[in-house]
């Protein structure tokens, strides 16, 4: 399906990472957005505001974050494509609810604009350091899909991304940006809606009387049920069974997580997004997402101007962690680098995935400004002694 | 690849974001280029020091900071003093010059001063003091062609005050045209 044509504002401007997201979700279809103000990410909300009573859209500005994660859960089964945006503070008082989500399969997006923390930390100032809090804030045992823009233009056009991956595996999809995207202006081209390729929701066609909330705890998609047109159904944050009703034992849990877990792995081949460069016959590879893979580029520039031989991987998506794709680059590499703006989270899972095989190098700071690209530089050149 | 980098500094109030993003707006807009700009504030609004940056590159800007100015504009003394040493060996300063006190800086660099917050008294709004600057940066610099960063203007201020705006951009430019002609008959 394409985008509808009142929802896209087409054409080149000039606009910094958070209103791009903005428009991304309007343009996705968005019509609900339930947020809390917070720094760095108000601009998100603003953009929304205004142009939602121009497209019928509503916008709730709610009490806090916690609600506002609920009324967008909420809004998605009312049938309404709903996202909200958050930071630091905000992004840990929605965990529980994120966590309702997964639970309930809910399509929606959650944009978290990176600042640095922990506690109220750098309000203005850009970190990368909630990505294990995206992976694993919320309590129990699930996976998640993590999108990292590295600019406004890619904020636009991952927000519409994020859209089509939560409708498509039916579950809350992050958002990781930073404070440095979100507050960084340049050139946005919004493509003509019939160039915008949006993922419908599946609704069941099981007729009310016969169908359940979910149909298979076997790791694929369920169509789900559409309100307002008989069905009677219940769902819950409970261990549930297909029913939707709450089955207290180790055996539905057993079904259930797996499922949770199941929906992501088993299409990890279809989410993980990777743009790869240089990587066949590299000595060296240099992983990065969001801000981080694009201030890697000067310092890997630099490195091949002197002959090394370094290959890059920019991470478009973060979670799933491209497990197969770093076992398979440990084999054949000297060493592996993780770029990011924290002391070393993504990097967990990158040398957990090398095992040894090579060497595996972070270079990790704890934020309130991008990485010099000549630190970069220094490590790459370290690596390949 | 020609890369400029620009830091325009003053407090908040002055339009400083508004002008990097005028600036920014012409070249990637209105002129083909690639610019990125960036912004750094304190929690506090008006009155606290503000600072914007702005690349413009033939090619897209990886490193979206200023390392070194070549372009400094300096719409406050605070601003200046912040930032008075990390200019580029050639690169120029474009002062208010009612507000700044500005030193001599080696061969290699120049200061061209402007009473931009008088001239914007004069056209009956001080507010307008940073399109002044703008259209001044223009002429001194001649980064941007003059039709783009007046397109930007045009697009970039508030509906009802393109006139008042436009006039102050021409106020600006025309003056810095003037300085730098003047300049060039005297060398």
């Amino acid at each position: 399906m394409k985008a509808d044509p009142q929802n896209v504002l087409v054409g080149a401007h000039y606009l910094d990472g958070n209103h791009a997201c903005g428009e991304g979700g309007i343009a996705a279809g968005c019509k609900f957005f339930a947020g809390y103000p917070i720094t760095p990410s108000t601009e998100i909300a603003e953009r929304v505001s205004r142009r939602f009573p121009l497209i019928g859209g509503v916008f709730v500005q709610m009490e806090d974050e916690l609600a506002s994660m609920n009324a967008i859960l909420g809004a998605s089964w009312g049938g309404k494509k709903s996202m909200t945006c958050t930071s630091g503070p905000g992004f840990s008082l929605m965990m529980e609810n994120f966590g309702l989500g997964l639970m309930l399969e809910t399509p929606c997006v959650l944009v978290n604009v990176q600042r640095g923390g922990p506690s109220t930390g750098l309000p203005t100032l850009p970190g990368q350091a909630d990505m294990m809090q995206a992976r694993w804030g919320s309590h129990g045992d699930y996976e998640v899909i993590a999108l990292a823009p590295d600019s406004p233009q890619e904020s636009f056009e991952l927000t519409i991304h994020a859209f089509n991956l939560s409708e498509k595996y039916r579950m809350p999809v992050l958002i990781m940006t930073d404070e440095c995207v979100g507050h960084m202006t340049e050139k946005v081209v919004i493509p003509p809606p019939e160039e915008i390729e949006l993922v419908e929701r599946k609704y069941s066609d099981v007729p009310p009387g016969e169908a359940w909330p979910y149909m298979e705890f076997d790791g694929e998609v369920s169509p789900m049920l559409p309100v307002g047109e008989g069905h009677k159904f219940h769902i819950t944050g409970l261990t549930h069974d297909i029913r939707g009703y709450p089955v207290i034992n180790s055996e539905a849990q057993h079904l259930n997580t797996r499922h949770l877990i199941d929906k992501v792995k088993k299409h990890a081949d279809d989410i993980i997004w990777l743009e790869e460069k240089d990587i066949d016959g590299a000595d060296v590879v240099v992983m990065a997402y969001g801000i981080s893979s694009r201030v890697m580029q000067p310092a890997i520039a630099k490195a091949k101007k002197e002959g090394i031989k370094v290959g890059q991987i920019k991470m478009v998506t973060v979670w799933p962690f491209p497990e197969k794709r770093v076992k398979e680059l440990a084999e054949k590499v000297k060493a592996m680098i993780m770029v990011e703006m924290n002391w070393g989270q993504v990097y967990l899972e990158m040398e957990r995935c090398i095992a040894g095989k090579c060497e595996a190098h972070l270079i990790g700071h704890g934020g309130g400004t991008v990485h010099n690209p000549e630190d970069i530089y220094n490590t790459i050149k370290e690596a390949v002694k | 690849m020609a890369v400029t980098e620009i830091r325009i500094t003053g407090f908040g109030g002055q339009g400083v974001i508004l002008s990097g993003y005028i600036i920014g707006k012409a070249a990637s807009i209105f002129n083909e280029q690639h610019a990125t700009l960036t912004q750094s504030f304190g929690p506090e609004a008006r009155g606290s020091a503000c600072s914007a940056q702005v690349i413009v590159s033939d090619d897209r800007v990886l490193y979206p900071y200023v390392t070194k100015a070549d372009i400094l504009v300096a719409m406050s003394k605070d601003g200046y003093m912040t930032h008075k040493n990390n200019l580029a060996k050639d690169g120029i300063v474009v002062y208010e010059k009612d507000l700044v006190p500005v030193e001599e800086h080696g061969a290699g660099v120049k200061n061209y001063g402007i009473p931009a917050t008088r001239f914007a008294e004069e056209l009956g709004r001080k507010i307008v003091l940073n399109i002044v600057m703008v259209g001044f940066l223009g002429a001194v610099s001649g980064l941007l062609p003059e039709k783009a960063l007046r397109k930007a203007v045009e697009t970039s201020v508030p509906s009802g005050t393109e006139e008042l705006n436009l006039q102050a951009f021409d106020k600006g430019y025309q003056y810095g045209k003037q300085l730098v002609e003047t300049a060039e008959v005297t060398a």
